[in-house]
């Protein structure tokens, strides 16, 4: 587990955190993230050949001056996990990292629906799977933060909250 | 179908092979130049109303856009240069006085580069800054004419009377005055926190200290202006230093004007005037027409304060400068600031920031002469600004006679500032010069105090470097030494002002 949705033999234990007052809406953030998560991860490539399929895992929510981008918030009591059907969407118990296993997923849904954040997107190239943010597992820090050019998103240690 | 005269001053090249209508610079853009179209799904430009400030350029994701000088459109003639029909047409048009931003743009000479720094060969040897100790720290505040010391009974001595109060820097460098108003309170923030963090001041300029900075007091002078806007107790009582704002050097002699569309609700309560309403600062203090009258404010000042602070004035660099400073320092002001006409502004009429005052290289050399001549050199410290570009102005300035220098438009370029010279008109696509709720957010503090803390660390290592090679290893000794300094193709008159050889004259 720890291989798949871990850094390289590392705990996850870092979380994107948005800092909404610096958000300037540019919406760099989704474009980066499409391309990550695009077929050939180059952005002429992927914005000429393959936009209709590419859905960014980012969302910049917009009202008026104010606005920000929120993903997947890996919840402690993620209830995608628990409407999920056929056991795609898991929990890493070591890392809290909230991933969607797109083999297993058959598209029914149920997390669209119960996410409170409204940030799992229908795949539709894949006609099934659902789409979250992965925290792009597989980069030292995810795309949409290194990417934002106000560092209105961080990637930070896990804030634990005192009792 | 009107007669349009307004020319784009700026082509903007789209490449459209690297387009992908992401809209960043169709978000980014406050003067709505580029569009997108939804029914061809593409960004199209319209470089009319673009100012040049390259905010689309730089967020791009893949380099699509360039922005270009426009050709000249007009006829070549050398007396009708293109700026010269351009401004005509402007003004044919509003029939108003043209503004514009930041200091001037025109082709008068440059004195700092036509200066040149000396290194130790042989016969001093040079310091290397990495390995010895190096000593940049700077006092501002006026010295006393002479000190007495006590021996005491126990053979230690004691320094007999009272020091006038000091402002310590650990470099030369002060954040000139901008207003909240003409900048953003993230802007103000990030001068105050970076001066803060940098052991340096920053300055309020005319428009009140907002509340939140209040931490900052400590690295914070206060101006006092002849809109006295947001002056009380506490105002005076949250900083190092006062100033007392005479003139700035892009508009000596020249009011200012805030419109009543940019004070909001926070502004107005920093400059204590009501919410919508214009902040007008008349051109000259009403209470001040004479240096007997400045006198009056200086020792009002320092009686508010208590005589804890060093109160300065600032003055616009104009033709008799030398005596106005001479009364300045006689009136008991603890440093005098001397803006040059390169000098940055928010808001200016262009045909006074391109025609009024004359070059601070100029004005602090005579100065520091007349000040030297008259004895009274040591009675207050100088700051010089109006634009000061890099380390080294700011070492020939020192070496002129300066104590220190105050930087502005340098600080506001370390945070993304572009010279578009569009801050009047409110729309700062980089978030400094706005109080627009979508562009203010651009510039986070936390970027912004990390720059400006970076250039000043910066400025800081190159002045170490260049006082090193020239074999000093504090900047106390070259304060005032204009023989580290040779001028280069300058005539004879204007070496002579500068007080320094040509370049190839030895001792």
């Amino acid at each position: 587990m720890l291989e798949k949705h871990g850094r390289e033999g590392r705990y996850c234990l870092k979380r994107i955190y948005i800092n909404e007052e610096y958000c300037i809406g540019c919406r760099l953030c989704e474009i980066y993230c499409q391309v990550k998560h695009s077929k050939s991860k180059k952005i002429l490539k992927a914005f000429k050949k393959e936009l209709p399929d590419m859905i960014s895992r980012v969302l910049v929510e917009e009202i008026g001056c104010n606005s920000f981008a929120i993903q997947c918030r890996h919840c402690s009591d993620a209830p995608c996990v628990e409407a999920c059907i056929s056991g795609a969407m898991t929990k890493n118990p070591n890392t809290g990292v909230v991933n969607c296993d797109e083999e297993k997923c058959v598209g029914c849904w149920s997390c669209i629906m119960v996410c409170p954040y409204g940030v799992i997107k229908r795949d539709l190239s894949a006609k099934k799977a659902a789409s979250k943010c992965d925290l792009c597992f597989d980069e030292e820090i995810p795309v949409c933060v290194k990417n934002c050019p106000n560092e209105a998103l961080k990637y930070l240690d896990i804030k634990i909250k005192k009792d | 179908m009107t007669l349009k005269l307004k020319q784009s001053e700026f082509e903007i090249l789209r490449d459209e092979n690297k387009c992908i209508s992401c809209e960043v610079c169709v978000r980014q853009c406050s003067n709505d130049v580029h569009e997108f179209d939804a029914d061809s799904s593409a960004v199209s430009s319209e470089s009319l109303n673009c100012v040049g400030c390259h905010r689309c350029e730089a967020l791009c994701p893949t380099g699509a856009i360039k922005v270009k000088k426009r050709d000249l459109e007009f006829k070549e003639n050398f007396n009708w240069s293109a700026d010269q029909i351009k401004n005509i047409y402007r003004q044919a048009e509003s029939g108003g006085v043209l503004l514009t931003g930041m200091g001037s743009d025109r082709p008068h000479t440059v004195y700092w580069d036509h200066l040149l720094l000396n290194a130790a060969q042989v016969t001093n040897p040079s310091i290397d800054p990495l390995r010895e100790p190096m000593e940049i720290k700077t006092f501002i505040r006026g010295k006393p004419d002479s000190i007495k010391i006590k021996k005491s009974g126990s053979g230690s001595f004691k320094l007999e009377g009272r020091i006038p109060p000091h402002l310590e820097l650990e470099t030369p460098i002060l954040f000139s005055a901008m207003s909240y108003g003409s900048i953003s309170y993230n802007t103000c923030k990030s001068l105050a926190a970076a001066a803060s963090e940098s052991g340096t001041l920053y300055n309020t300029g005319e428009g009140g200290l907002h509340r939140k900075l209040y931490e900052y007091a400590g690295n914070t002078i206060v101006q006092v202006a002849s809109g006295r806007f947001g002056v009380d107790k506490e105002y005076l009582s949250k900083a190092a230093a006062i100033e007392i704002k005479i003139g700035q050097g892009a508009k000596p002699g020249i009011g200012g004007h805030l419109p009543g569309e940019k004070v909001t609700f926070d502004i107005s309560s920093t400059r204590m005037i009501p919410e919508g309403t214009d902040a007008i600062s008349p051109a000259p203090h009403h209470d001040i027409y004479s240096i007997e009258d400045l006198k009056q404010l200086i020792f009002a000042l320092k009686e508010a304060i208590d005589y804890t602070k060093p109160v300065g004035v600032k003055v616009s660099a104009v033709h008799n400068i030398a005596p106005i400073a001479s009364g300045i320092v006689r009136a008991g002001a603890d440093f005098i600031a001397i803006d040059g006409f390169r000098g940055g502004t928010g808001a200016a009429p262009q045909v006074i920031r391109d025609n009024v005052g004359i070059p601070v290289e100029l004005a602090l050399a005579s100065v520091d002469t007349r000040l030297r001549e008259e004895g009274i050199r040591h009675r207050s410290s100088l700051i010089v600004g109006g634009s000061i570009r890099s380390s080294s102005d700011v070492v020939k300035a020192i070496a002129l006679g300066a104590d220190a220098v105050y930087i502005a438009t340098a600080a506001l370029v370390a945070m993304g500032c572009h010279l578009c010279q569009k801050c009047y008109t409110g729309k700062c696509n980089w978030g400094i010069a706005t109080q627009d709720p979508y562009l203010t957010k651009r510039l986070n503090p936390e970027i912004g105090i990390r720059r400006l803390k970076g250039l000043l660390h910066a400025w800081s290592l190159e002045i170490k470097e260049m006082l090193g090679g020239a074999g000093i290893n504090a900047i106390e000794s070259l304060r005032g030494n204009r023989e580290h300094l040779r001028g280069i193709n300058l005539s004879e008159r204007e070496l002579s002002i500068l007080g320094i050889k040509h370049a190839g004259e030895a001792w």
